[in-house]
């Protein structure tokens, strides 16, 4: 019954790394990072429940805090160099 | 395949990222394998300390690679050599998962039978790192003191430039008001889940490591948003670094007592009259002291890259 | 009662990953960055609320509800205030939103790009 969305998750995961890989825009990649990062959580969570131990729970958490704090270093670190970093990038 | 796309880029920030999201597939490679410790520290270690503090050095430094001018075929072709002797060296090993494979027979199964009646922790892996291989852990936290160390020393600021910036240096994301009060919201619970982690490492996965990195993660989130000044009346640097050290005297003081107690160095049974008891004691201490130091490091790393930046930006 | 729950947490679970997935073809195909923005992030959230309270369904009451209550409350909060931060960095750095108007040339300026 967990394997349905596990699969598909994994499908959107590898959706998301392709984006990451091709992204036009620095922005994309970042996007598509985070995406990522959101969809692991929400596949460790269902593999929790496929393997039928909680333990995994507690690293899906973790994930859920450093996806969202690398996110934001990563925004932070273009408030310096935002003008320059999209035209290298096209 | 990550790691080719990433050793192939020449634009550093874009590296920085997809080494996070290479780690955090690792970690779901350690997920498959039930490691869960592994991968709990992967997660926390690899996937945000690293990506940030990655970020803060790529301030230093320009952001692409210099193209290279010789060619590298003598390292790869040594590259080559080594993998190849290295495939060649697991065609001895036991296939994977075989029962009588030497791992399983050596010192495996006395960790796994023995440690619930001589430690009395439900998990193996935090008995084992922090009491079987007290020796081990304790390098290793001193290896983190030392690399925080030499930071510290390779990255001096004097008193005056930090003076001077304080004055002048804004909070970096001053516009980002959603942000700011999201972030407010969220970092009592990320402390709360790091100390849950640290104190809960003797039954689920986690430790004084993982729980280290988490902390320092909340304080560096705090640290983005609101600016260094705000963040150093909450914590001064010099406490910081004093906590550097004084993690890595708790653990080898706990070592010590043991000593003093009439044990060995870090053979915790003597700290109480049930050596079970004893066991929890120094193992809760030495986490304690694991967990301080890695903190403590992880913060004073990233304000020292601040600063370095600060300077570069306002002292020109 | 069992069956009920099983039920509905089925239905819960295969919707979310519905979300995820049309969320990840938005992410593919839409043609620039803040229509990604908004495929990703409201599928995002509807994805994941879905699946996560698919789960709490299965779970009982217990500390692993809890856990889940808390992924659940971070992914609610966390991912929109970053999409939301990237969204207002990109605009601040330049980018602009395809509108309606150069709808006829975005073809070749997609196209032209690398």
């Amino acid at each position: 019954m967990y394997i349905i969305p596990a699969v598909i998750l994994l499908i959107v995961m590898g959706i998301a790394l392709f984006r990451a890989f091709m992204g036009p825009t620095l922005y994309d990649r970042i996007l598509a990072v985070n995406t990522f990062g959101t969809k692991t959580v929400l596949f460790i969570a269902v593999i929790d429940f496929l393997s039928g131990r909680a333990a995994f729970l507690d690293i899906a958490i973790v994930y859920a805090l450093i996806n969202f704090i690398s996110v934001i270093g990563i925004l932070r670190f273009f408030e310096y160099s935002s003008k320059t970093a999209l035209e290298e990038e096209n | 395949m990550t790691a080719i796309a990433i050793t192939r880029m020449s634009d550093l920030f874009a590296v920085v990222m997809l080494s996070g999201i290479y780690s955090l597939l690792s970690a779901s490679l350690f997920l498959d394998l039930d490691a869960v410790d592994v991968a709990f520290t992967e997660a926390s270690v690899g996937a945000g300390i690293s990506t940030l503090l990655f970020l803060a050095t790529l301030k230093l430094v320009p952001r692409y690679e210099k193209k290279s001018r010789y060619k590298p075929t003598l390292a790869l072709g040594v590259v080559i050599a080594t993998g190849a002797l290295l495939i060649y060296g697991t065609l001895d090993m036991p296939h994977f998962g075989e029962a009588d494979a030497p791992v399983h027979q050596h010192v495996a199964p006395r960790y796994l039978n023995d440690s619930m009646n001589e430690v009395g922790i439900p998990n193996v892996v935090t008995s084992i790192l922090a009491s079987y291989r007290g020796y081990d852990t304790l390098g290793e936290t001193l290896v983190i003191f030392t690399a925080g160390i030499g930071v510290l020393s390779l990255l001096m600021v004097s008193r005056r430039t930090k003076e001077k910036a304080l004055q002048k240096v804004p909070a970096d994301m001053q516009n980002q008001i959603i942000l700011r009060v999201v972030a407010k919201m969220m970092l009592p619970l990320i402390l709360i889940f790091a100390l849950y982690v640290q104190f809960h490492g003797d039954y689920g996965p986690g430790g004084g490591f993982q729980a280290g990195v988490i902390f320092a993660a909340g304080i560096i989130l705090y640290t983005m948003l609101f600016g260094l000044s705000l963040t150093q009346k909450v914590i001064k640097t010099e406490v910081v670094e004093r906590l550097t050290a004084f993690g890595v005297l708790l653990y080898a003081g706990v070592g010590i007592a043991c000593m003093l107690l009439g044990g060995n160095f870090l053979d915790y049974n003597v700290l109480r009259h049930d050596p079970v008891h004893g066991q929890h004691l120094g193992i809760l201490l030495v986490e304690l002291g694991v967990g301080i130091t890695v903190a403590a490091v992880m913060i004073t790393l990233f304000f020292k890259f601040t600063w370095r930046t600060v300077k570069h930006k306002y002292n020109q | 009662m069992e069956l009920l729950l099983d039920i509905v947490s089925w239905i819960l679970l295969i919707s979310g990953s519905f979300f995820a997935l049309t969320g990840a073809l938005g992410l593919l195909r839409f043609p620039d960055f803040f229509t990604r923005t908004h495929a990703a992030s409201v599928t995002d959230t509807a994805g994941a609320g879905l699946i996560l309270t698919g789960l709490m369904l299965q779970a009982g009451w217990g500390l692993v509800l809890a856990k889940l209550l808390l992924i659940l409350l971070f992914s609610l909060l966390a991912s929109t205030t970053a999409c939301h931060a990237m969204a207002k960095a990109a605009l601040k750095s330049g980018l602009k939103p395809q509108t309606v108007n150069d709808n006829s040339n975005s073809e070749k300026e997609t196209s032209s790009k690398p």
